[in-house]
């Protein structure tokens, strides 16, 4: 295709592209910046003069705290994720003519709204709900169990609606992995155990890498799942932005929240590439 | 000579076909046998099923698949790509139950055997397709194997490298003693490499014997045309190379030249006889110059016919 090659083709060709990305990426990003720089005003919304005092509240422990517990809730659910979807991924890829069907029924619950669906962990999970009604008559438990309002009900909810997240990276990578390697891993005397530890994991590395990041940074801007699944209690950096925006009135501590994020997010993913020298997907 | 390794009517049926249908085999210690045949004929199966990859619907193989010991040598080497030379070769040595004492000492000697010496720290895709097929040897022969299986093992290389390094394997059989079975669907490979062949042909053996018994002497048609280009002259086959064309009048059967082609090391000469059969003879290229449209007589000796199933199976 030499036809690509030729400089002044290549920039109409692209044009469509850059013209997306400079409308629906660069553009809100540029007016979340200008947000930050500015003064908050009374009903909300920002005003003049241009001031750095967001980003000076930044350094308040009291973000930091909740930064570093948002952290810890993503990184526990990506490894979750991660524990949950290699087998599943695993079993998807050995299975054939099937894996059509078993990777339909991976998206499927993308049919339904996000909303509906943490509504629905709702219904299960509340001292009235299911598996408490459950458990109760049958006289396994005589109060209800506290399964909502806490932040396992926040790792439950985020694990269950990332999981896809992890199970497809995961999937492409096993599914191009050469069966005649397990054979042989087999052939020279290494048990299951071994073929799984030395072989399929080190080469579907990639895999693992591209969906722990998908679901931690997911996960990391979550607010949805804190918001209804940990109640007050449990407070993610993704409630505290929105929260700026809706009832704390102070869109620029907000948009400098979440540029903080952002860069944050950005300066782990160069590291992370840096180190291995791979493309993310 | 001891027997190390015998299939017993082993058959392996797929929900469509029978890949592997009653075959019998019984390969001595030492040797260098070949399964030969044209892709489909369930050579590949066979191997699979001594390796212990897949078991045998009917039939018996002795010994439980990890009790054999048998190693495999593949068609794509199935190198591990993350691992160094040495970390692939050393390996099997690491799975062993007992921690092996002398392992340095082992990998050195057949990394030197197989000609790697100084590339030991080098990765799968730094080296050419010879040197990976030489890890992949050397990570089976490291184990010191009963039995080696091979499958397809110079298919992946280089037409140019084909020859030299079935020499080498010829070589490094010799050296080490370890029985190898070889698959292949290359006559000329099986020809030259093998101390027995065993010919198939739709799951099934057609035929079992050195390399001048299938050659010479085929048990069946399909042997016979299998191994090399045949003429058929009244129930017996001639093979090209032993069949002579002079000029007409001379010969045992009076010909027309349908085409004279130069292939380098002879000529190919086309004929056709009066009743319509095609004889083709490949003559040296001194004093050959035959024309289209030429009678020819064509000849040959009695001793060069290939009578079928004159040899017992």
């Amino acid at each position: 295709m030499t036809l690509f090659l030729l400089p002044r083709l290549r920039i109409w060709f692209l044009a469509p592209a850059r013209a997306v990305n400079l409308l629906l990426f660069l553009a809100p990003m540029a007016i979340v910046l200008a947000y930050s720089l500015l003064s908050r005003g009374i009903y909300g919304g920002v005003e003049r003069p241009f001031t750095f005092e967001s980003y000076t509240r930044l350094i308040d422990p009291l973000y930091g705290g909740i930064l570093l517990r948002s952290f810890w809730i993503s990184g526990l659910s990506t490894l979750l994720c991660l524990v949950l979807g290699f087998p599943m991924a695993l079993f998807i890829a050995r299975s054939g003519a099937r894996r059509n069907l078993y990777l339909s029924l991976v998206i499927l619950p993308f049919w339904t709204s996000f909303l509906v669906r943490t509504y629905a962990w709702m219904f299960l999970l509340r001292d009235t709900g299911l598996i408490n009604t459950i458990l109760q008559s049958l006289g396994i438990i005589r109060e209800p169990l506290p399964l909502l309002y806490n932040d396992g009900a926040v790792i439950l909810g985020l694990v269950y609606g990332y999981l896809p997240f992890m199970v497809l990276p995961l999937y492409t990578t096993l599914e191009k992995l050469d069966k005649s390697l397990l054979e042989a891993s087999a052939d020279l005397g290494a048990t299951p155990w071994v073929t799984l530890t030395r072989i399929v994991i080190p080469l579907s590395a990639p895999g693992i890498r591209a969906g722990s990041i998908l679901v931690f940074i997911t996960c990391l801007g979550a607010y949805l799942t804190p918001d209804l699944l940990g109640g007050s209690k449990t407070v993610m950096i993704g409630n505290v932005i929105q929260n700026q925006f809706t009832q704390a009135r102070d869109w620029p501590f907000g948009a400098a929240l979440s540029l903080a994020l952002m860069a944050l997010v950005m300066v782990m993913l160069i590291v992370i590439l840096r180190r291995d020298k791979e493309q993310l997907l | 000579m001891e027997t190390v390794l015998e299939l017993r009517k082993v058959s392996k049926h797929f929900p469509t076909h029978r890949a592997v249908d009653g075959v019998s085999l019984s390969i001595r210690r030492g040797d260098l046998y070949g399964l030969l045949g044209p892709s489909g004929c369930g050579k590949t199966t066979t191997l699979r099923l001594v390796a212990g990859f897949d078991s045998p619907t009917e039939g018996d193989i002795p010994l439980k698949p990890y009790q054999r010991n048998v190693n495999t040598v593949f068609q794509s080497y199935a190198l591990f790509p993350h691992m160094t030379v040495r970390g692939n070769i050393e390996f099997g040595l690491k799975q062993r139950p007992r921690r092996v004492t002398d392992l340095d000492v082992r990998v050195q000697r057949v990394v030197d055997l197989v000609q790697l010496t100084g590339k030991e720290a080098r990765l799968p895709a730094e080296l050419s397709g010879g040197e990976k097929q030489r890890v992949a040897l050397a990570r089976s022969l490291v184990l010191e194997p009963e039995v080696l299986l091979l499958d397809e093992p110079l298919s992946a290389l280089d037409p140019n490298l084909r020859k030299q390094v079935r020499t080498e394997l010829k070589e490094l059989q010799r050296r080490t003693g370890i029985t190898f079975v070889i698959v292949t669907h290359d006559q000329e490979e099986a020809l030259s490499l093998c101390d027995r062949i065993a010919v198939m042909h739709k799951g099934k053996v057609e035929q079992i014997g050195s390399p001048e018994d299938i050659y010479l002497r085929p048990a069946t048609r399909f042997v016979a045309e299998f191994l090399g280009a045949m003429n058929w002259y009244n129930g017996v086959g001639i093979r090209p190379e032993s069949m002579r064309v002079s000029s007409a009048g001379d010969g045992m059967v009076k010909a027309v030249v349908e085409s004279s082609v130069f292939l380098g090391h002879c000529v190919q000469v086309r004929t056709r006889t009066a009743g319509g059969v095609e004889l083709v003879a490949e003559v040296a290229r001194e004093g050959s110059r035959f024309e289209a449209g030429e009678v020819v007589g064509v000849s040959w000796s009695e001793s060069d016919e290939v009578k079928i199933g004159s040899q017992p199976l």
